[in-house]
This record gives C-alpha cells, structure tokens and sequence, in this order.
C-alpha cells in the first residue's frame, strides 16, 4: 500500500509502484484490487513491516518524540488484551441475570 | 469467584491455536535496534539503560564470564519488558506460567553447571563440602550440597512464577474489594491507597527481575572461575 517515495525503514524494502493505493481504487475495482495483492508468507512479513515502520516514523523517530509515541501502543495492547479476555469478563457484569 | 480470580491466567488461545506466542512476541516490538550514533529520544534512553544495566552487572566476571554477558542482557530485558507489561490491565503476562519459567531457567542453569564441569572438574567438585567442617559431618553435608546444587533451577523458576501471580491475584483481590466497599463505606479509601502502594510495590517486580538474573549470576560465576 506505500509508495516508493515513502515510508520506509531502509532503501531496500519498497513496494512496486504498480500498485494504488487504497484510497485511490475504485469501488468496482475492489475485489481485483484485492487478488492482485501479494498474501504470501513473505507478503504479508512485508506489510507488517511497512505498517511498523510507517508508524515508527511518524511518532518515534522524530527530533522530539514524546511519551504519547508508546503510550498509543501501550493502549492498543490493553484494548487487544481486553478484547482477548471478554468472554470472561462477560460474567462479571453488575446484572441480576447473567 | 473461584472461576473468575484464576480466569485471567489462561494462556489466551485463538481458535485453540496459542496466541500467547504473539504475546511473547510483543516487547521486541517496543524496544528498535538503530545504526547510528545519534538517535531518537525512545532509543537513547533505552540505550542509557541498558548500558548501566549491563555494566552493573558484568564487572564481577573475568573475560570467560563476560562471554555470556549477550545472553543475560537480552534476558533481564525480556523479563522486565515482559513483567511490566503485565501491569497493564487485562493483559496477560507469559512468566506467570511455570511451563515458561522452567524452560528459561533449566537451560541457562545446566549450561553453567556444565561448562564448570568441563573446565575445571576439581574445583566444581570441591564445592560440594564447604571448607572447615568437622570430619563425621561430611558425608551428610555432601548430600546436603547436592540437594542444594540440583534445586537452584526449580527455585529459580518457581521463584519468577510465584512472586509474579501473587502480585497479581492480590491486585485483583484488592480492586474487587474496593469495588465492593466503596458501595457499603467510605472509609474504603483506605483500601483505595493498599491498591495504590500495592500497585508501586508491585513496580518492584522489576526487582524481582534482578534477583532472577543476580542468582543466575551469581551460580554462573561461581562455577566458572573459583
């Protein structure tokens, strides 16, 4: 989904720029768009990748990151927690019938 | 209550599959790597840290010693990194698993009993009597040592597992007593500030890290280079 000119960690990872962006595919286009892209092994390392590096440098690779850089993955991870766990929790609602 | 108290311990499956690997996998992710020289605020610090860290704790090793000295960096940073994020509320922290705890400390022990074992035999054994002890009391004092020797692994796992779910259950404890205080009695603010010292002793989990590899440490030294 990035473009060359881009977000990138290091010269070597880049995505061919054959590929649109998301936002840019047209509705019909959608389920084309979706076959076309590359959900290998490999593929998908990369797009992890360029997701933790887009990321990395928007909010912690700057000349004065703040502490909000980590707190935002810090709240995500308690939100995945909770969500991992809501089952249990389901039963410790204040109801009188669980 | 009985199911719910031990309900946050479970390893967290994801269609029977253990999503607690990914879990494991997480605190890499909040500590990057760089190449240069100067770098940004998050890397600096942690940068800072881990040189006084590794520092503290490699200077009482001769140059065989320090050989280990990557692998118990990278252990006390796995182990607080992993401990302090089980403070978080609703996650789930991998060293509360006795299964994990054994496999980290079984090998690391037996590595350092071995490699004492393979340099210098007469002085790994000479460990198992201690030095001025009245005759009839050796072959008892023997077993005695060797007892000692062959728990340190289970102690050091147990001892990792033990203070860390404690720490937890107490927490939970302590919050669901609040809950149900804060209801009947206000002087429940009493419990509230047990919660918040609790919660800032607890933050000494990270000192439960340091015992974790001081122990370590301190077996491998001895069996290295007495």
């Amino acid at each position: 989904m990035a473009s060359v000119v881009g977000i990138f960690s290091h010269s070597s990872v880049s995505v061919p720029v054959k590929d649109k962006k998301l936002l840019e595919v047209k509705l019909g286009e959608l389920p084309s768009w979706i076959l076309m892209r590359d959900f290998s092994p490999s593929g998908i390392f990369g797009a992890f990748q360029r997701g933790y590096y887009r990321y990395y440098n928007k909010y912690i690779n700057v000349k004065k990151g703040s502490i909000s850089g980590i707190t935002m993955v810090l709240a995500c991870y308690v939100l995945f927690s909770y969500s991992f766990s809501y089952k249990h929790l389901k039963h410790e609602r204040l109801r009188k019938y669980h | 209550m009985n199911e719910n108290l031990f309900a946050s311990f479970i390893a967290p499956t994801i269609l029977g599959l253990p999503a607690a690997v990914l879990i494991i996998l997480f605190p890499p992710l909040l500590i990057p790597t760089s190449k240069y020289l100067i770098n940004n605020r998050l890397i600096t610090t942690q940068q800072w840290l881990i040189k006084l860290t590794s520092k503290q704790m490699m200077t009482m090793h001769n140059t065989k010693g320090r050989t280990w000295s990557l692998m118990l960096v990278s252990l006390i940073i796995f182990i607080a990194t992993t401990n302090l994020l089980g403070l978080l509320p609703y996650s789930f922290t991998p060293t509360t698993q006795l299964s994990m705890n054994l496999a980290m400390a079984i090998p690391l022990w037996a590595g350092a009993v071995i490699m004492g074992f393979r340099s210098k035999i007469k002085n790994a054994l000479a460990h198992f009597l201690p030095q001025g002890t009245p005759t009839p009391l050796i072959p008892m004092l023997v077993i005695i040592e060797t007892i000692s020797l062959l728990i340190q692994p289970m102690a050091l796992a147990v001892r990792l597992t033990a203070n860390i779910t404690a720490g937890h259950l107490l927490m939970h404890l302590i919050g669901n007593a609040t809950l149900a205080m804060s209801t009947i009695n206000l002087p429940s603010t009493l419990i509230i500030f047990t919660i918040l010292i609790l919660l800032t002793i607890l933050e000494i989990a990270v000192a439960l890290i340091q015992a974790y590899v001081f122990t370590l440490l301190v077996s491998l030294y001895l069996h290295d280079n007495t």
